[in-house]
């Protein structure tokens, strides 16, 4: 029974995270951009639906709807990501034909990373913020289990989600023009892809999901800090390694895997001892077998 | 010198230092994301020793860089079979899982920390990071940092003309890792203190940031970049404190210094110190002094 409502848990933990390594390896699969400025959508996300949806002296406490403030949260991060594209990748790409040829974009996303978490400082301080939402203590208990609803909408919804974008990736117009950019975005240009059109697309989906997982974290766990992105991602990019770089459902599988070694480590040994499995599996994985456990062995070959 | 301006010195070095590390492995080619790694290596293994095996300092940092230069060496081998984003990301795992490792040390405080009670102040750190500077400039002079420079620019074509691509890559990973060893030994002696969260997620991606801001062409490159990163947010706490206007700067400053960051890599996306930019300041010179030359 415990262990049983661990692997719940796990999950639970999972499909939050298998949002965030979907995003992640989206933009690495398609662009061959490792984007650090996940964590930053992820976080502004929950506190721009935080601020909004409380009341309270802090700025922009408007106490709107919970669904209101999330969709506003969403639309910020969706802009803040493609003011990234227009800064990193679009900038690199018109200067110096290879985006991925300098270490620039890498430190770019880092420098807006900084931004944004510091944006949000400013704005709101660095202490915890607590997330009332209607739904918080709406678990569902089944047979001696509990099971939270905002976890196992979230977990719902990644799959859905990543179900919708890899047939949109297969069939759709504009799924054949990212794989024809992902191949070789000069090819893809001579084939008459709009590339400076359809990269933004990748961005836009990225601030959705990555927006997406935050607000779902801030319902799941009911506290949003200013750094709630940096160990999500870190966690997620572990996950996006151990399914595979580049491949959607492999960072779905390798998010719940982290989510379930995470859950189980902490209980079997303790929470200090939850970075040595994930990690060190991650380390052996990367060595062994470097395109992860789905991966295509073309992805994330270039200098950067 | 005030207690305040020696402690930010103090810091500026001992991240210089830090920025060699990781700068060596960056000038042949390979990005480490791991540097946290080897600075905890290095300063749990000098505050161990002289905490608890009551060693002397000098020995002590020594014993430090040496110990984290083995285990960058045997680390090599491994990690020098990804490429690209894979190997950033296995330096950044390796950093994680040696964090987890330290935490679970009991003997070596654990999740409480390390306390040392001897001190390094200027009078080591000084010495210690100029010993460094020198040895990394001359390090870029010899042959291997010639072969470096090549392996940097062009694995194949180097390859091609006889270079000894793995020897030259396990080499400045190994040195590298030396040197966060004994930048590690120094922090911990510094603040008398260490524990995992003194090197949390965003430190090696800060490290990693000096080098790639500084210029990885030149020797120069990560004391820009430690300079810039040390410096820049204490000038605008400082400028905060001068107006009211000014006084969103008091927190706001990182926003300043994130802009200045995008800015200055779309400015020089090689870094602010370029090998270009060397020989320009160079000629600069030779011209004043011999105008004849001047065409």
């Amino acid at each position: 029974m415990q262990s049983a409502q661990q692997l719940i848990n796990g999950l639970m933990l999972g499909g939050i995270l298998a949002f965030v390594a979907v995003a992640f390896t989206l933009t690495i699969g398609m662009l061959n951009f490792l984007n650090f400025t996940i964590p930053a959508l992820f976080m502004l996300a929950a506190m721009v639906t935080w601020a909004l949806s409380s009341t309270g002296a802090h700025a922009f406490a408007f106490g709107l709807p919970w669904y209101a403030a999330a969709a506003i949260g969403i639309a910020v991060a969706v802009v803040a990501s493609l003011v990234i594209e227009r800064f990193t990748y679009r900038y690199l790409k018109a200067h110096y034909g290879d985006a991925t040829e300098h270490a620039l974009p890498l430190v770019s996303s880092l420098g807006f990373l900084i931004i944004f978490e510091h944006t949000v400082i400013t704005l709101w301080g660095s202490d915890p913020q607590r997330l009332d939402l209607p739904f918080r203590d709406m678990d569902v208990h089944v047979a001696g289990l509990i099971v939270g609803i905002p976890h196992l909408f979230s977990l719902g919804l990644a799959i859905t989600l990543v179900w919708v974008l890899s047939w949109m990736l297969k069939r759709s117009r504009i799924g054949r023009a990212l794989r024809a950019i992902a191949e070789n975005p000069d090819a893809a240009t001579l084939m008459g892809v709009d590339v400076s059109r359809i990269v933004p697309v990748v961005f836009l989906i990225t601030g959705v999901l990555s927006a997406l997982a935050g607000i779902l974290y801030g319902f799941s766990y009911s506290t949003v800090t200013p750094y709630v992105g940096d160990a999500v991602a870190t966690d997620a990019i572990a996950g996006m390694v151990l399914g595979g770089l580049g491949n959607v459902w492999g960072a779905i599988v390798g998010g719940l895997l982290v989510g379930l070694i995470k859950v189980f480590a902490i209980s079997q040994f303790g929470a200090e001892i939850e970075k040595i499995p994930v990690w060190g599996l991650l380390l052996v994985i990367l060595i062994i077998r470097p395109t992860g456990i789905f991966g295509k062995p073309k992805v994330g070959k270039g200098k950067f | 010198m005030s207690g305040y301006m020696s402690g930010v010195l103090a810091v500026l070095l001992i991240n210089t230092i830090i920025a060699y590390s990781v700068f060596l492995p960056a000038a042949a080619g390979l990005l480490n994301l791991g540097a946290a790694g080897f600075v905890l290596i290095g300063g749990y293994t000098a505050g161990g020793l002289t905490s608890q095996a009551g060693w002397p300092l000098a020995p002590a940092i020594l014993a430090a860089g040496l110990f984290a230069g083995a285990v960058a060496f045997v680390l090599a081998f491994p990690i020098l079979r990804t490429r690209g984003v894979y190997m950033v990301l296995a330096t950044f795992a390796f950093a994680e899982v040696v964090g987890g490792i330290c935490l679970n040390i009991p003997s070596l405080g654990g999740a409480t920390g390390l306390s040392v009670s001897t001190y390094a102040g200027l009078p080591v750190v000084i010495p210690t990071t100029v010993c460094v500077g020198v040895f990394v400039a001359w390090l870029l002079s010899t042959r291997l940092g010639l072969a470096m420079r090549a392996v940097h620019d062009d694995e194949n074509v180097s390859l091609l003309f006889g270079v000894n691509l793995r020897m030259v890559q396990v080499a400045a990973f190994t040195v590298g890792g030396a040197l966060g060893g004994i930048g590690g030994a120094l922090l911990v002696h510094q603040f008398n203190f260490i524990d995992v969260q003194t090197t949390g997620v965003l430190f090696s991606i800060y490290v990693l940031l000096y080098v790639l801001i500084g210029g990885t062409q030149t020797a120069w490159g990560p004391v820009a970049g430690a300079l810039f990163f040390t410096v820049v947010p204490e000038i605008l706490r400082s400028m905060s404190k001068l107006d009211a206007s000014m006084k969103f700067l008091e927190t706001g400053r990182f926003i300043v210094f994130g802009i200045a960051v995008v800015l200055i890599m779309i400015a020089r996306p090689e870094g602010m110190i370029t090998r270009t930019l060397i020989e320009k300041v160079q000629g600069l010179f030779r011209r004043r002094s011999s105008p004849e030359n001047a065409g």
